[in-house]
Protein backbone atom coordinates (compact mmCIF):
# COMPACT_ATOMS: atom_id res chain seq x y z
CA UNK A 1 0.00 0.00 0.00
CA UNK A 2 2.80 2.38 0.96
CA UNK A 3 4.76 1.31 -2.10
CA UNK A 4 1.94 2.34 -4.41
CA UNK A 5 1.95 5.77 -2.77
CA UNK A 6 5.66 6.21 -3.35
CA UNK A 7 5.52 5.55 -7.06
CA UNK A 8 4.43 8.70 -8.83
CA UNK A 9 1.69 7.85 -11.34
CA UNK A 10 3.08 10.46 -13.71
CA UNK A 11 5.44 13.35 -14.03
CA UNK A 12 2.67 15.95 -13.81
CA UNK A 13 1.78 14.85 -10.27
CA UNK A 14 5.44 15.01 -9.28
CA UNK A 15 5.66 18.51 -10.74
CA UNK A 16 2.51 19.63 -8.92
CA UNK A 17 3.80 18.14 -5.65
CA UNK A 18 7.04 20.06 -6.08
CA UNK A 19 5.19 23.31 -6.82
CA UNK A 20 2.85 22.87 -3.84
CA UNK A 21 5.79 22.05 -1.53
CA UNK A 22 7.69 25.14 -2.65
CA UNK A 23 4.63 27.39 -2.37
CA UNK A 24 4.15 26.13 1.20
CA UNK A 25 7.65 27.41 2.00
CA UNK A 26 7.23 30.82 0.31
CA UNK A 27 7.83 33.90 2.45
CA UNK A 28 5.51 36.91 2.40
CA UNK A 29 8.13 39.01 0.61
CA UNK A 30 8.71 36.34 -2.06
CA UNK A 31 4.98 36.08 -2.75
CA UNK A 32 4.40 39.83 -2.82
CA UNK A 33 7.43 40.46 -5.05
CA UNK A 34 6.16 37.90 -7.57
CA UNK A 35 2.65 39.39 -7.42
CA UNK A 36 4.04 42.87 -8.12
CA UNK A 37 5.94 41.55 -11.13
CA UNK A 38 2.89 39.81 -12.55
CA UNK A 39 2.14 41.69 -15.81
CA UNK A 40 -1.64 41.06 -15.79
CA UNK A 41 -3.28 40.51 -12.41
CA UNK A 42 -5.86 37.75 -12.69
CA UNK A 43 -9.41 38.09 -11.47
CA UNK A 44 -9.69 35.85 -8.40
CA UNK A 45 -12.75 34.41 -6.68
CA UNK A 46 -12.34 32.81 -3.26
CA UNK A 47 -13.75 29.28 -3.10
CA UNK A 48 -12.65 28.30 0.39
CA UNK A 49 -10.72 30.14 3.03
CA UNK A 50 -8.09 31.21 3.65
CA UNK A 51 -8.81 29.34 6.86
CA UNK A 52 -6.62 28.12 9.70
CA UNK A 53 -6.99 24.73 11.32
CA UNK A 54 -4.96 21.84 12.65
CA UNK A 55 -3.21 18.86 11.22
CA UNK A 56 -2.40 15.96 13.52
CA UNK A 57 1.28 15.21 12.91
CA UNK A 58 1.98 11.50 13.11
CA UNK A 59 5.22 9.72 13.86
CA UNK A 60 6.12 6.04 13.77
CA UNK A 61 6.94 3.90 16.80
CA UNK A 62 10.68 3.25 16.80
CA UNK A 63 11.03 5.54 13.76
CA UNK A 64 9.65 3.02 11.24
CA UNK A 65 6.90 1.10 13.02
CA UNK A 66 3.18 1.66 13.48
CA UNK A 67 1.95 5.27 13.27
CA UNK A 68 1.09 7.23 16.40
CA UNK A 69 -0.21 10.75 16.96
CA UNK A 70 2.65 13.05 17.96
CA UNK A 71 0.75 16.33 18.26
CA UNK A 72 -0.95 18.94 16.14
CA UNK A 73 0.36 21.79 14.02
CA UNK A 74 -1.40 24.91 12.79
CA UNK A 75 -2.10 24.85 9.07
CA UNK A 76 -3.69 27.43 6.79
CA UNK A 77 -5.29 26.52 3.47
CA UNK A 78 -7.05 28.34 0.67
CA UNK A 79 -8.75 27.51 -2.61
CA UNK A 80 -9.34 30.15 -5.27
CA UNK A 81 -10.87 30.22 -8.73
CA UNK A 82 -9.43 32.34 -11.55
CA UNK A 83 -11.74 33.95 -14.10
CA UNK A 84 -10.29 31.50 -16.63
CA UNK A 85 -11.83 28.67 -14.60
CA UNK A 86 -8.61 27.27 -13.14
CA UNK A 87 -8.77 26.37 -9.44
CA UNK A 88 -5.74 27.02 -7.29
CA UNK A 89 -5.09 25.34 -3.98
CA UNK A 90 -2.49 26.00 -1.30
CA UNK A 91 -1.73 24.95 2.26
CA UNK A 92 1.13 25.73 4.59
CA UNK A 93 2.12 25.32 8.21
CA UNK A 94 1.33 28.38 10.33
CA UNK A 95 -1.39 30.98 10.36
CA UNK A 96 -0.35 33.35 7.55
CA UNK A 97 -3.65 33.65 5.67
CA UNK A 98 -2.49 36.33 3.25
CA UNK A 99 0.48 34.24 2.16
CA UNK A 100 -1.59 31.14 1.58
CA UNK A 101 -4.20 33.01 -0.45
CA UNK A 102 -1.47 34.36 -2.72
CA UNK A 103 0.11 30.89 -2.91
CA UNK A 104 -3.25 29.47 -4.06
CA UNK A 105 -3.40 32.10 -6.83
CA UNK A 106 0.11 31.18 -7.95
CA UNK A 107 -0.82 27.50 -7.83
CA UNK A 108 -3.59 28.27 -10.33
CA UNK A 109 -1.30 30.41 -12.48
CA UNK A 110 1.29 27.61 -12.44
CA UNK A 111 -1.29 25.24 -13.89
CA UNK A 112 -1.98 27.53 -16.84
CA UNK A 113 0.39 27.17 -19.80
CA UNK A 114 0.59 30.93 -20.35
CA UNK A 115 1.84 31.72 -16.85
CA UNK A 116 3.67 28.56 -15.73
CA UNK A 117 7.07 29.80 -16.90
CA UNK A 118 6.53 33.12 -15.15
CA UNK A 119 5.68 31.38 -11.85
CA UNK A 120 8.67 29.08 -12.21
CA UNK A 121 11.10 31.89 -12.99
CA UNK A 122 9.91 34.57 -10.55
CA UNK A 123 8.69 32.49 -7.64
CA UNK A 124 9.39 28.74 -7.52
CA UNK A 125 12.96 29.03 -8.82
CA UNK A 126 14.03 31.63 -6.25
CA UNK A 127 12.30 29.73 -3.40
CA UNK A 128 14.04 26.52 -4.40
CA UNK A 129 17.39 28.30 -4.61
CA UNK A 130 16.88 29.87 -1.18
CA UNK A 131 15.94 26.55 0.45
CA UNK A 132 18.89 24.79 -1.18
CA UNK A 133 21.27 27.51 0.04
CA UNK A 134 19.81 27.48 3.56
CA UNK A 135 20.02 23.69 3.76
CA UNK A 136 23.59 23.72 2.48
CA UNK A 137 24.64 26.33 5.03
CA UNK A 138 23.02 24.44 7.91
CA UNK A 139 24.50 21.13 6.78
CA UNK A 140 27.97 22.69 6.56
CA UNK A 141 27.63 24.29 9.98
CA UNK A 142 26.58 20.92 11.41
CA UNK A 143 29.41 19.14 9.57
CA UNK A 144 31.91 21.44 11.30
CA UNK A 145 30.75 19.96 14.63
CA UNK A 146 31.46 16.37 13.50
CA UNK A 147 33.81 14.56 15.84
CA UNK A 148 37.02 13.31 14.21
CA UNK A 149 38.26 10.55 16.49
CA UNK A 150 41.96 9.78 16.55
CA UNK A 151 43.90 7.16 18.45
CA UNK A 152 46.82 7.99 20.70
CA UNK A 153 49.61 5.44 20.36
CA UNK A 154 51.57 5.10 23.58
CA UNK A 155 55.05 3.56 23.91
CA UNK A 156 56.94 1.46 21.36
CA UNK A 157 55.43 -1.50 19.62
CA UNK B 1 -30.45 26.53 52.36
CA UNK B 2 -28.14 27.78 49.60
CA UNK B 3 -26.97 31.38 49.64
CA UNK B 4 -25.25 32.65 46.51
CA UNK B 5 -22.48 35.07 47.29
CA UNK B 6 -21.53 37.59 44.65
CA UNK B 7 -18.74 40.10 44.54
CA UNK B 8 -15.13 40.49 43.61
CA UNK B 9 -15.82 41.76 40.08
CA UNK B 10 -13.97 45.02 40.60
CA UNK B 11 -11.15 43.22 42.40
CA UNK B 12 -10.78 40.75 39.52
CA UNK B 13 -10.76 43.50 36.90
CA UNK B 14 -8.16 45.46 38.83
CA UNK B 15 -6.08 42.32 39.41
CA UNK B 16 -5.97 41.64 35.66
CA UNK B 17 -5.08 45.25 35.00
CA UNK B 18 -2.28 44.94 37.53
CA UNK B 19 -1.16 41.69 35.88
CA UNK B 20 -0.89 43.50 32.53
CA UNK B 21 1.20 46.19 34.18
CA UNK B 22 3.56 43.75 35.91
CA UNK B 23 3.85 41.76 32.69
CA UNK B 24 5.02 44.86 30.87
CA UNK B 25 7.39 45.77 33.69
CA UNK B 26 9.60 48.88 33.62
CA UNK B 27 8.28 51.05 30.75
CA UNK B 28 11.70 52.62 30.23
CA UNK B 29 12.89 49.25 28.84
CA UNK B 30 11.88 48.13 25.35
CA UNK B 31 9.14 45.51 25.20
CA UNK B 32 10.32 42.03 24.16
CA UNK B 33 9.03 41.08 20.71
CA UNK B 34 7.59 37.75 19.52
CA UNK B 35 10.45 37.49 17.01
CA UNK B 36 12.99 37.97 19.81
CA UNK B 37 11.40 35.22 21.88
CA UNK B 38 11.34 32.86 18.87
CA UNK B 39 14.96 33.60 18.01
CA UNK B 40 16.59 33.98 21.41
CA UNK B 41 14.46 31.85 23.74
CA UNK B 42 13.90 29.12 21.16
CA UNK B 43 14.13 26.21 23.58
CA UNK B 44 11.44 27.72 25.81
CA UNK B 45 9.29 28.03 22.69
CA UNK B 46 10.03 24.38 21.88
CA UNK B 47 8.99 23.22 25.33
CA UNK B 48 5.70 25.09 25.15
CA UNK B 49 4.94 23.64 21.71
CA UNK B 50 5.80 20.10 22.83
CA UNK B 51 3.72 20.10 25.99
CA UNK B 52 0.85 22.09 24.49
CA UNK B 53 0.94 19.49 21.70
CA UNK B 54 0.68 22.27 19.12
CA UNK B 55 3.47 23.17 16.72
CA UNK B 56 3.45 26.91 16.03
CA UNK B 57 6.52 28.90 17.01
CA UNK B 58 4.91 32.35 16.87
CA UNK B 59 1.87 31.38 18.93
CA UNK B 60 4.06 29.59 21.51
CA UNK B 61 6.18 32.76 21.80
CA UNK B 62 3.03 34.83 22.24
CA UNK B 63 1.93 32.46 25.01
CA UNK B 64 5.31 32.81 26.76
CA UNK B 65 5.09 36.58 26.59
CA UNK B 66 1.50 36.62 27.81
CA UNK B 67 2.30 34.26 30.70
CA UNK B 68 5.34 36.31 31.80
CA UNK B 69 7.53 33.26 31.16
CA UNK B 70 5.42 30.88 33.27
CA UNK B 71 5.86 27.80 31.09
CA UNK B 72 2.88 25.80 32.32
CA UNK B 73 0.63 28.84 32.01
CA UNK B 74 1.93 29.29 28.44
CA UNK B 75 1.27 25.62 27.69
CA UNK B 76 -2.25 26.03 29.09
CA UNK B 77 -2.87 29.09 26.85
CA UNK B 78 -1.72 27.26 23.73
CA UNK B 79 -3.75 24.15 24.61
CA UNK B 80 -6.83 26.32 25.06
CA UNK B 81 -6.19 27.98 21.70
CA UNK B 82 -5.99 24.65 19.87
CA UNK B 83 -9.50 23.75 20.98
CA UNK B 84 -10.83 26.71 18.94
CA UNK B 85 -9.55 25.31 15.64
CA UNK B 86 -11.05 22.66 13.36
CA UNK B 87 -8.89 19.70 12.42
CA UNK B 88 -8.21 19.35 8.69
CA UNK B 89 -6.75 15.86 8.92
CA UNK B 90 -3.73 13.79 9.85
CA UNK B 91 -0.31 13.95 8.29
CA UNK B 92 1.49 11.14 6.55
CA UNK B 93 3.77 9.77 9.33
CA UNK B 94 6.96 11.86 9.37
CA UNK B 95 10.09 10.11 8.11
CA UNK B 96 12.86 10.66 10.65
CA UNK B 97 15.35 8.74 8.47
CA UNK B 98 15.05 11.58 5.94
CA UNK B 99 15.59 14.27 8.60
CA UNK B 100 17.74 17.31 7.80
CA UNK B 101 20.00 16.50 10.74
CA UNK B 102 21.31 19.38 12.88
CA UNK B 103 22.61 17.17 15.68
CA UNK B 104 23.11 13.45 15.96
CA UNK B 105 25.00 11.49 18.56
CA UNK B 106 25.21 7.82 19.44
CA UNK B 107 26.55 6.38 22.67
CA UNK B 108 26.69 2.85 21.26
CA UNK B 109 28.82 3.29 18.11
CA UNK B 110 31.82 5.55 17.80
CA UNK B 111 32.21 5.34 14.03
CA UNK B 112 28.83 5.16 12.40
CA UNK B 113 27.65 6.29 8.97
CA UNK B 114 27.08 10.03 9.16
CA UNK B 115 29.33 10.38 12.20
CA UNK B 116 28.85 12.01 15.58
CA UNK B 117 27.46 15.48 14.86
CA UNK B 118 27.43 17.61 17.99
CA UNK B 119 25.43 20.51 16.54
CA UNK B 120 24.47 23.40 18.83
CA UNK B 121 24.79 21.67 22.21
CA UNK B 122 25.26 22.62 25.85
CA UNK B 123 27.27 19.39 26.27
CA UNK B 124 30.96 19.96 27.10
CA UNK B 125 30.33 23.57 28.13
CA UNK B 126 31.69 24.32 31.60
CA UNK B 127 28.45 25.72 32.92
CA UNK B 128 30.18 28.93 33.92
CA UNK B 129 28.13 32.10 33.68
CA UNK B 130 29.33 34.12 30.70
CA UNK B 131 29.74 37.80 31.62
CA UNK B 132 29.97 38.75 27.94
CA UNK B 133 26.25 38.05 27.71
CA UNK B 134 25.57 40.84 30.20
CA UNK B 135 26.12 43.15 27.27
CA UNK B 136 25.37 42.73 23.60
CA UNK B 137 28.79 41.59 22.31
CA UNK B 138 29.08 40.57 18.66
CA UNK B 139 28.94 36.79 18.11
CA UNK B 140 31.16 34.91 15.64
CA UNK B 141 29.60 33.22 12.63
CA UNK B 142 29.68 29.40 12.93
CA UNK B 143 32.47 27.40 11.30
CA UNK B 144 31.58 25.54 8.13
CA UNK B 145 32.89 22.35 6.62
CA UNK B 146 32.07 20.43 3.45
CA UNK B 147 29.39 17.84 4.03
CA UNK B 148 30.14 14.21 3.22
CA UNK B 149 27.55 12.67 0.91
CA UNK B 150 27.02 9.91 3.47
CA UNK B 151 23.46 9.05 4.51
CA UNK B 152 22.98 9.56 8.25
CA UNK B 153 21.81 6.04 8.93
CA UNK B 154 19.53 5.22 11.85
CA UNK B 155 21.34 3.30 14.59
CA UNK B 156 18.38 0.95 14.95
CA UNK B 157 18.88 -0.07 11.30
CA UNK B 158 22.55 -0.87 11.96
CA UNK B 159 21.69 -3.10 14.92
CA UNK B 160 18.79 -4.69 13.06
CA UNK B 161 21.20 -6.29 10.58
CA UNK B 162 22.52 -8.56 13.31
CA UNK B 163 19.05 -9.59 14.47
CA UNK B 164 19.95 -8.87 18.08
CA UNK B 165 17.46 -6.06 18.49
CA UNK B 166 13.70 -6.05 18.32
CA UNK B 167 12.02 -4.40 15.33
CA UNK B 168 10.28 -1.02 15.38
CA UNK B 169 6.97 -1.41 17.19
CA UNK B 170 4.26 -2.84 14.96
CA UNK B 171 0.57 -3.52 15.41
CA UNK B 172 -1.73 -5.78 13.42
CA UNK B 173 -2.83 -4.46 10.01
CA UNK B 174 -6.24 -3.27 11.20
CA UNK B 175 -4.94 -1.27 14.18
CA UNK B 176 -5.90 2.41 13.98
CA UNK B 177 -3.63 4.84 15.82
CA UNK B 178 -5.60 6.03 18.87
CA UNK B 179 -6.04 9.71 19.63
CA UNK B 180 -6.16 10.99 23.22
CA UNK B 181 -7.72 14.25 22.11
CA UNK B 182 -10.73 12.39 20.70
CA UNK B 183 -11.30 9.39 22.95
CA UNK B 184 -11.47 9.10 26.74
CA UNK B 185 -8.43 7.60 28.43
CA UNK B 186 -8.75 3.87 29.11
CA UNK B 187 -6.38 1.37 30.64
CA UNK B 188 -4.63 -0.81 29.64
CA UNK B 189 -3.51 1.50 26.87
CA UNK B 190 -1.79 0.59 23.60
CA UNK B 191 1.76 1.83 23.01
CA UNK B 192 0.73 4.35 20.33
CA UNK B 193 -1.59 6.12 22.78
CA UNK B 194 1.05 6.04 25.51
CA UNK B 195 3.55 7.66 23.15
CA UNK B 196 1.05 10.43 22.34
CA UNK B 197 0.56 11.06 26.06
CA UNK B 198 4.31 11.00 26.75
CA UNK B 199 5.08 13.32 23.81
CA UNK B 200 2.86 15.99 25.44
CA UNK B 201 3.78 14.98 29.01
CA UNK B 202 5.53 17.25 31.48
CA UNK B 203 9.28 17.28 30.95
CA UNK B 204 10.05 17.43 34.68
CA UNK B 205 7.73 14.53 35.49
CA UNK B 206 9.17 12.33 32.73
CA UNK B 207 12.71 13.32 33.67
CA UNK B 208 12.12 12.27 37.28
CA UNK B 209 10.53 8.96 36.24
CA UNK B 210 13.32 8.23 33.75
CA UNK B 211 15.85 9.01 36.46
CA UNK B 212 14.05 6.68 38.86
CA UNK B 213 14.48 3.77 36.41
CA UNK B 214 18.22 4.47 36.30
CA UNK B 215 18.40 4.47 40.09
CA UNK B 216 16.88 1.03 40.28
CA UNK B 217 13.10 1.54 40.35
CA UNK B 218 12.37 -0.60 37.31
CA UNK B 219 15.93 -0.73 36.00
CA UNK B 220 16.22 -1.48 32.27
CA UNK B 221 19.90 -0.96 31.39
CA UNK B 222 19.61 1.78 28.78
CA UNK B 223 22.07 3.03 26.15
CA UNK B 224 21.39 5.98 23.90
CA UNK B 225 21.45 4.24 20.54
CA UNK B 226 20.89 7.59 18.97
CA UNK B 227 19.59 11.09 19.53
CA UNK B 228 18.89 13.14 16.43
CA UNK B 229 17.51 16.64 16.06
CA UNK B 230 16.51 18.31 12.84
CA UNK B 231 13.75 19.18 10.43
CA UNK B 232 11.34 16.77 8.77
CA UNK B 233 8.73 17.36 6.09
CA UNK B 234 5.08 17.28 7.13
CA UNK B 235 2.97 15.92 4.30
CA UNK B 236 -0.77 15.58 4.05
CA UNK B 237 -3.04 13.89 1.54
CA UNK B 238 -5.08 16.61 -0.14
CA UNK B 239 -8.48 15.37 -1.23
CA UNK B 240 -8.77 18.04 -3.95
CA UNK B 241 -5.49 16.88 -5.50
CA UNK B 242 -5.61 13.17 -4.76
CA UNK B 243 -2.01 12.96 -3.53
CA UNK B 244 0.17 14.05 -0.62
CA UNK B 245 1.82 17.47 -0.60
CA UNK B 246 4.29 19.05 1.81
CA UNK B 247 3.03 21.65 4.27
CA UNK B 248 6.53 22.67 5.24
CA UNK B 249 8.98 21.42 7.82
CA UNK B 250 8.97 21.08 11.59
CA UNK B 251 11.93 20.55 13.91
CA UNK B 252 11.75 17.45 16.09
CA UNK B 253 13.98 15.47 18.44
CA UNK B 254 14.11 11.68 18.26
CA UNK B 255 15.70 9.33 20.77
CA UNK B 256 16.29 5.64 20.18
CA UNK B 257 17.06 4.07 23.53
CA UNK B 258 18.54 0.58 23.36
CA UNK B 259 18.03 -1.60 26.43
CA UNK B 260 19.74 -4.78 27.45
CA UNK B 261 17.18 -7.50 28.09
CA UNK B 262 17.96 -10.88 29.57
CA UNK B 263 14.83 -12.45 28.19
CA UNK B 264 11.64 -13.65 29.84
CA UNK B 265 8.95 -16.22 29.29
CA UNK B 266 7.59 -13.95 26.54
CA UNK B 267 10.76 -12.89 24.68
CA UNK B 268 14.31 -14.24 24.10
CA UNK B 269 17.45 -12.36 25.24
CA UNK B 270 17.97 -9.38 22.94
CA UNK B 271 18.15 -5.64 22.93
CA UNK B 272 14.77 -4.03 23.42
CA UNK B 273 13.93 -0.43 22.69
CA UNK B 274 12.32 2.66 24.08
CA UNK B 275 11.30 5.46 21.76
CA UNK B 276 11.11 9.20 22.23
CA UNK B 277 9.83 11.78 19.74
CA UNK B 278 9.23 15.39 20.70
CA UNK B 279 8.38 18.65 18.93
CA UNK B 280 11.29 21.07 18.77
CA UNK B 281 14.77 20.64 20.18
CA UNK B 282 14.57 18.83 23.51
CA UNK B 283 16.81 15.85 23.97
CA UNK B 284 16.28 15.77 27.74
CA UNK B 285 12.57 15.25 27.12
CA UNK B 286 13.09 12.79 24.24
CA UNK B 287 15.53 10.72 26.33
CA UNK B 288 13.23 10.74 29.36
CA UNK B 289 10.31 9.77 27.15
CA UNK B 290 12.20 6.80 25.70
CA UNK B 291 13.20 5.59 29.18
CA UNK B 292 9.60 5.78 30.34
CA UNK B 293 8.27 4.23 27.11
CA UNK B 294 10.56 1.26 27.70
CA UNK B 295 9.63 0.99 31.38
CA UNK B 296 5.93 0.97 30.47
CA UNK B 297 6.48 -2.02 28.19
CA UNK B 298 7.14 -4.23 31.24
CA UNK B 299 3.89 -6.13 30.87
CA UNK B 300 4.34 -6.68 27.12
CA UNK B 301 7.86 -8.06 27.71
CA UNK B 302 6.88 -10.20 30.70
CA UNK B 303 8.81 -8.21 33.31
CA UNK B 304 7.74 -7.83 36.94
CA UNK B 305 5.93 -4.54 37.57
CA UNK B 306 7.55 -3.25 40.74
CA UNK B 307 8.23 0.46 40.20
CA UNK B 308 6.21 3.64 39.59
CA UNK B 309 7.69 4.17 36.10
CA UNK B 310 6.29 0.78 35.02
CA UNK B 311 2.78 1.58 36.22
CA UNK B 312 0.92 2.69 33.12
CA UNK B 313 -2.12 4.14 34.84
CA UNK B 314 -0.01 6.04 37.36
CA UNK B 315 2.37 7.47 34.74
CA UNK B 316 -0.10 8.38 32.01
CA UNK B 317 -2.75 9.76 34.39
CA UNK B 318 -0.25 12.17 35.93
CA UNK B 319 1.95 13.15 33.00
CA UNK B 320 -0.20 15.99 31.68
CA UNK B 321 0.80 19.23 33.40
CA UNK B 322 -2.28 21.16 32.28
CA UNK B 323 -4.55 18.63 34.00
CA UNK B 324 -2.23 18.47 36.99
CA UNK B 325 -1.99 22.21 37.47
CA UNK B 326 -5.75 22.57 37.05
CA UNK B 327 -6.48 20.16 39.85
CA UNK B 328 -3.74 21.32 42.19
CA UNK B 329 -4.39 25.03 41.62
CA UNK B 330 -8.16 24.78 41.93
CA UNK B 331 -7.57 24.29 45.67
CA UNK B 332 -6.94 28.03 46.02
CA UNK B 333 -10.36 28.95 44.63
CA UNK B 334 -13.17 29.68 47.10
CA UNK B 335 -14.15 26.59 49.06
CA UNK B 336 -15.94 28.63 51.73
CA UNK B 337 -19.06 26.46 51.90
CA UNK B 338 -17.13 23.16 51.81
CA UNK B 339 -14.92 24.44 54.57
CA UNK B 340 -17.84 25.74 56.66
CA UNK B 341 -19.45 22.30 56.40
CA UNK B 342 -16.22 20.60 57.51
CA UNK B 343 -15.82 23.14 60.31
CA UNK B 344 -19.33 22.42 61.58
CA UNK B 345 -18.60 18.69 61.37
CA UNK B 346 -15.37 18.96 63.37
CA UNK B 347 -17.13 21.16 65.98
CA UNK B 348 -19.89 18.57 66.31
CA UNK B 349 -17.39 15.71 66.64
CA UNK B 350 -15.57 17.68 69.33
CA UNK B 351 -18.77 18.43 71.26
CA UNK B 352 -19.88 14.78 70.97
CA UNK B 353 -16.59 13.69 72.54
CA UNK B 354 -16.97 16.36 75.26
CA UNK B 355 -20.53 15.19 75.98
CA UNK B 356 -19.46 11.56 76.09
CA UNK B 357 -16.55 12.40 78.41
CA UNK B 358 -18.80 14.50 80.72
CA UNK B 359 -21.49 11.86 80.92
CA UNK B 360 -18.73 9.26 81.44
CA UNK B 361 -17.29 11.20 84.39
CA UNK B 362 -20.83 11.80 85.72
CA UNK B 363 -21.39 8.03 85.65
CA UNK B 364 -18.06 7.47 87.38
CA UNK B 365 -18.97 9.98 90.10
CA UNK B 366 -22.34 8.30 90.57
CA UNK B 367 -20.61 4.91 90.90
CA UNK B 368 -18.30 6.29 93.57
Amino acid sequence: MDLAKQIEPNAEIAARRRAAGLLARATASELHAAWEKLPAKPEVKPVRGPETGLVMVRGRIGGGGAPFNLGEATVTRATVLLASGTAGHAQALGTAKGNVRLAAIFDALWQEDATRDFVEATLLGPIEARITAEDKQKAEETAATRVDFFTMVRGDD
Amino acid sequence: MYVAVKGGEAAINNAHRLLADRRRGDRSLPSVTIEQIVEQLGLAVDRVMAEASLYDRALAALAIRQSRGDMIEAIFLLRAYRTTLPRFGSSVPVDTAAMKVERRVSATYKDLPGGQLLGATFDYTHRLLDPSLLTDEPVDEPERRDTPAEHIMRVSDILAHEGLIEADGEFSEDHQAGDLTREPMEFPMSRDLRLQALARGDEGFLLALGYSTQRGYGRNHPFVGEVRIGEVEVEIEVAELGFAVSLGRIRITECQMVNQFKGSSKAPPQFTRGYGLVFGQSERKAMSMSLVDRALRAEELGEDITAPAQDEEFVISHSDNVQATGFVEHLKLPHYVDFQAELALVRKMRSDIETARNSGSALQEAAE
